[in-house]
């Protein structure tokens, strides 16, 4: 029995860390938020290059060839730092032409995808809260019509894996006719939204589809799982640190009872969150019969505990906290965003109570 | 990452049951005698065999087999399918073994650990004080010095286990002239003597499982005191290296769950089942996304306690996280039971998975406190959290106390 991540795991997480570090601190994390598109290609080539484009991608496709644990391993880097950009959309297209393609467009897509030479997106949420393979309803029959709501960077990316009626998949290419997008007044300004209406795009369907969208599914609620980790950690950490600086009766805030108390409660949720996504990942990548319960569990959990994180973050932080220039809220921001993309933690909670039988 | 045991262990686990089948239950002109004798005869093969008392040295009566955390729990798991006898539970063999391993002379671990193993001797532990809880350390019970015998005088409370304990190890200021944390020392102590006297006190459960233990001019020789005189604090916090703080809690970190959900299905919501009610279903996912995180916190600490690699600060955490999960988990089931929750406590606690006893419930979710409080209370975890864990200033007050 060995449940840790191994060196190369670890060493790829130092990667990670050090390229956000130096390619995107908070300040530019903040230029990002407050900018118009929510996008750097200079950012976004960085991290491609060094294989975050294609991390679970087979080296055959031009990918790292690894396994979802490292995608979530990455993503949680990406968390923690609040990077900005299209990562998560981006990685779950590659996985659903991976998980679903034919040999031809896994050949003709992937490689594109894994080198950052096409930037790929997903377009699953439908009028009402419709996140689910189950509740897709966009009919596909060569051509595509209909909505689409909360599409990461649909403007922007190329290609677009969209969900339809019965848990298929198809893919449309944004540089046809009949595609069009509108941005979403989103809260968390670090990854961009769109609806994007179809009007008899073209668009072809990835044969096993239907069989495999609620993988892509799961393998997005770890990701954004890893993510809420992530963030949630740096959230407490920022508390922290504050609790240790700021100064109120002579003394740092950090040495009454009061925060201290509300640090180690944030600390209890925070930190065992970590070992739970690592878990549905590897399920995920290795044990076939929890995978799907395990996601939906550990999506609500781990975005829960994100979420009350950074608000008892903002909280620590007082007054400041409270404003636009306190970087906590845009970790606050990240957390709306991860609570909510792909359904909330009630409907997930609800997916594993039916998936245990309850 | 790799969460099966492996063909290693496996072989192991087969050996371990070949053991169990020729040994219990007992049979043949074994399973005439007493009890008592039975258990013995078992444990002594079972130390012999390198199944029981793994951390102690065999001239103590252990085993002493090399740490492996995933061993000790493959026996625990197929001892535990056939009930049969483990080491003995509780302070003895939980504290005292260990820390007499580790700081005590030869001739006290000769006379003592050999016998608690077997389950002859029990201990209880005079730690706390009415007026020293959270601030152990400013104990007033005191040791004096008469000749060859200390001549103990005081009060300790909440002794779990001293109406059956044999001995106790107990802390005592015999140094009243030093600071605070250097005038105590580590003392054994015989329950049974004139000086001794040990009252139950009752629970909000209604059950009595601790104390109140007054000394009156109780004695004990002078050289039944564990390490120096005056270095009892440092004693008793002598760090416990143990295949226990691994994998054995696993189970608990589940274990649960299952008896909620059997309370779910057959508790009624507006005539039908409750695990069928949408809040009902909520809470429970939302339970078991505690535990799973938690349990798997647990692999986590028990791989690299196997490693020998430093855990972090997870390591604080466990008290806190199970009390949290436990008060939670009955907090439901009250929800669950309905007018029962009208009922006075009763019977088995409910986590021992009497699911139809709903009175187990109601003394599961005053218990749930009781374990809040006990053995250092949530406000205090959260305060070592903080400090040694999140990095955190010292509290004023313990700061300033000397």
């Amino acid at each position: 029995m060995d449940f840790d991540i191994s060196e190369e795991q670890e060493l790829l997480q130092a990667t990670v860390r050090q390229l956000a570090g130096n390619e995107c601190p908070l300040t530019r994390v903040r230029e990002i938020f407050d900018g118009d598109s929510g996008h750097d290609p200079e950012l976004w080539k960085s991290l491609v290059e060094v294989g975050l484009g294609g991390t679970a991608i087979p080296e055959e496709f031009g990918g790292a060839g690894l396994e979802l644990l490292d995608l979530a391993l990455v993503a949680e880097c990406l968390g923690s730092a609040a990077v900005p950009g299209p990562f998560l959309g981006h990685s779950l297209a590659g996985l659903a032409v991976l998980f679903a393609g034919s040999e031809e467009q896994k050949k003709s897509w992937l490689p594109r995808l894994a080198m950052g030479d096409a930037l790929g997106t997903v377009a699953f949420a439908e009028e009402g809260s419709g996140w689910q393979p189950n509740e897709w309803t966009l009919r596909a029959n060569g051509t595509l019509r209909g909505t689409k709501q909360h599409v990461p960077y649909g403007s922007l990316a190329d290609l677009i894996v969209v969900g339809t009626a019965d848990g298929g998949l198809v893919l449309v290419e944004t540089a046809a006719d009949g595609v069009q997008s509108e941005p979403v007044d989103g809260a968390d300004r670090t990854r961009r939204l769109d609806h994007v209406s179809f009007d008899g795009a073209s668009c072809e369907a990835l044969p096993a589809g239907p069989q495999a969208s609620g993988r892509v599914r799961d393998a997005g609620l770890i990701l954004l799982s890893a993510d809420a980790y992530g963030g949630a950690a740096r959230s407490l950490e920022m508390a922290v640190e504050y609790a240790k600086t700021r100064q109120q009766f002579g003394v740092t805030i950090g040495h009454f009872q009061a925060i201290k108390h509300q640090l180690a409660n944030m600390a209890i949720e925070v930190d065992p969150v970590r070992f739970l996504v690592w878990y549905a990942a590897h399920a995920f990548d290795h044990v076939p019969d929890e995978s799907e319960r395990t996601a939906a569990l550990t999506k609500a959990h781990a975005t829960s505990v994100f979420m009350q994180t950074a608000r008892d973050s903002v909280e620590v932080h007082g007054g400041i906290g409270y404003t636009w220039e306190c970087d906590v809220q845009i970790l606050f921001k990240r957390a709306m965003f991860d609570r909510a993309f792909l359904g909330a933690p009630r409907v997930h909670r609800e997916r594993a109570a039916v998936l245990g039988g309850w | 990452m790799d969460l099966s045991y492996g063909e290693a262990y496996e072989a192991f686990r087969k050996e371990v049951q070949a053991f169990l089948a020729e040994n219990w239950p007992p049979r043949a002109e074994a399973a005439e005698l007493p009890r008592k004798d039975q258990v013995d005869r078992f444990r002594d093969r079972a130390v012999d065999a390198g199944y029981l008392a793994r951390s102690i040295p065999r001239k103590y009566g252990g085993s002493e087999q090399p740490p492996d955390a995933l061993r000790a729990s493959v026996i625990g798991e197929e001892f535990r399918k056939l009930r049969a006898p483990m080491d003995p539970v509780g302070l003895g063999v939980g504290l005292l073994v260990p820390t007499l391993l580790e700081r005590g002379t030869d001739w006290q671990k000769e006379k003592f650990i050999r016998p608690t193993l077997r389950g002859h001797i029990r201990w209880c532990q005079g730690y706390s004080e009415p007026g020293s809880g959270s601030d152990l350390a400013s104990l007033q019970t005191k040791g004096e010095l008469a000749g060859d015998e200390w001549v103990i005088n005081g009060q300790k409370i909440w002794t779990s286990g001293a109406q059956i304990a044999d001995y106790c190890f107990c802390l005592v200021r015999t140094e009243p002239e030093q600071p605070k944390h250097a005038g105590i020392s580590y003392m054994l102590i015989d329950m049974h003597q004139p000086g001794v006297e040990v009252r139950p006190l009752r629970q909000m459960t209604g059950h009595s499982g601790f104390n109140e233990v007054f000394f009156t001019d109780a004695r004990t020789p002078k050289d039944w005191i564990v390490g120096e005189r005056g270095e009892g604090w440092l004693v008793s916090r002598t760090t416990l290296k143990h295949e226990r703080s691994g994998l054995m809690n696993v189970g608990q970190a589940t274990g649960q769950l299952p008896a909620l959900v059997k309370l779910a299905r057959r508790s009624l919501r507006d005539g039908r089942p409750a695990v069928e009610d949408p809040e009902v279903r909520q809470k429970l996912a939302e339970i078991e996304g505690y535990m799973k995180a938690n349990e798997y916190a647990l692999y986590y600490r028990a791989t690299r306690g196997r490693k020998g690699r430093d855990a972090g600060r997870i390591q604080l955490m466990a008290k806190l996280i199970r009390s949290e999960i436990t008060q939670e988990v009955a907090k439901l089931a009250m929800e669950l039971i309905g007018d029962d929750g009208l009922l006075a406590g009763g019977g088995e606690l409910g986590m021992r998975e009497r699911p139809s006893d709903n009175r187990g419930w109601v003394s599961s979710y005053m218990g749930s406190l009781g374990g809040a409080i006990a053995a250092g209370s949530s406000n205090i975890q959260r305060n070592v959290i903080g400090e040694r864990g999140l990095g955190l200033p010292r509290d004023w007050a313990a700061q300033r106390s000397k």
